[in-house]
């Protein structure tokens, strides 16, 4: 599994960490399970360290994190870098008013929700999933975020496929991955 | 035992104050605990963190346990606290690996709470996170799942909730710790 050029010594056994589940949810499907990273406290450590150096200093106000995966990562930067968290949810789970914002699956559509008002016009926003693959999710979040006037600095993942070609779905905005998975 | 009364931490208020109460949500007649509002609040997410760290970091805990999905807002930073696993508790068909499963009873019908195999080693002292405890049903599912793997079950915490369980989920007598207790 290849990492990010540069090579931080911490990269690799984050890399190692993360198993591969062969054929899961579907045949064909090589799933990146990051709950054994979560086993390893230096390594989990390592990858929320590795975040928060790079946003620390730039001015971010709001760490979004989509359900569920990203509320593992985006929490932990959040507070180290003093930003709010804001979650990105599947329907009907948050009880406030939302609003919503629908992306493509494979076979037909889901819906993203946010609070009103938990992203303000001005806020630097920065979106965590564990993992990119199409960018059909962060798509959406980006969406939800530019619609209330705020700017999405950077999508930010443990892991990309690139092979799925995420990082041009999502346009103009930079995306930075901790582990680059070709399989 | 709960901690937000006259002469608690003082970082208990503003954790309090910053929790919203949704009326008839998800409907009429439930008073819901929102924790979003929490997390807006720098200060007082991290001090809700820090009160768990400080109360845990010291206990030997190996295995921080949250249960899906509010839970891994809170659980993971707790365990970077004071050096555990975290191990995520989810809904059927999450986890991609080997998994024992739990089922546990909705107010109509049932649910399951899985959890993956070789998550937990027998001997093992954890706790569970959870917002919110309401019937403590989820929470009985938890402590079930790692006591199926022997692992100790040391404490259940949540932000929110009544120290004392009503009910019919009884949390198999493991005691239950929380930061403030439901609105009125």
């Amino acid at each position: 599994m290849a990492s990010q050029g540069g090579q931080d010594p911490r990269l690799a056994k984050i890399a190692s960490s993360i198993r591969v589940i062969p054929d899961f949810p579907k045949p064909g499907i090589m799933f990146q399970d990051i709950t054994t990273l979560l086993l390893n406290p230096e390594a989990f450590k390592d990858t929320i360290d590795l975040f928060v150096e790079r946003y620390r200093e730039q001015n971010i106000s709001v760490v979004a994190g989509v359900e569920a995966r990203g509320f593992i990562f985006g929490p932990p930067i959040a507070l180290a870098i003093g930003a709010k968290f804001v979650p990105m949810r599947k329907p009907n789970k948050l009880p406030g008013e939302v609003i919503s914002e629908e992306y493509s699956l494979e076979y037909g559509t889901d819906t993203m929700e946010m609070h009103v008002g938990a992203v303000q016009p001005g806020d630097r926003a920065l979106i965590v999933d564990d993992l990119i693959a199409t960018g059909g999710t962060l798509c959406a979040a980006i969406k939800l975020i530019e619609r209330v006037g705020a700017e999405v600095v950077e999508c930010a993942c443990a892991i990309e496929l690139p092979e799925l070609k995420g990082r041009d779905r999502l346009g103009d905005k930079p995306l930075f991955v901790l582990v680059s998975s070709d399989i | 035992m709960g901690a937000a009364e006259n002469g608690g931490d003082p970082r208990l208020k503003a954790i309090s104050d910053a929790i919203r109460v949704v009326p008839h949500f998800p409907k009429p007649g439930i008073m819901f605990h929102d924790i979003t509002t929490l997390l807006l609040d720098h200060k007082a997410f991290k001090d809700t963190v820090d009160l768990f760290v400080e109360r845990y970091r010291d206990m030997g805990i190996s295995i921080v346990a949250g249960i899906e999905a509010r839970g891994f807002i809170f659980g993971p930073s707790i365990a970077l606290g004071i050096g555990a696993k975290f191990v995520p508790l989810r809904k059927p068909g999450k986890l991609p690996g080997k998994i024992i499963s739990e089922p546990y009873e909705l107010e109509y019908g049932t649910d399951q709470l899985e959890m993956h195999v070789g998550a937990v080693q027998p001997g093992e002292r954890t706790i569970i996170i959870d917002d919110l405890v309401a019937t403590g049903g989820t929470l009985s599912a938890a402590i079930r799942l790692l006591e199926r793997f022997q692992a100790e079950v040391v404490e259940c915490a949540c932000v929110v909730g009544s120290p004392v369980v009503q009910g019919e989920c009884e949390l198999k007598e493991k005691p239950l710790f929380v930061l403030v207790e439901p609105h009125h």
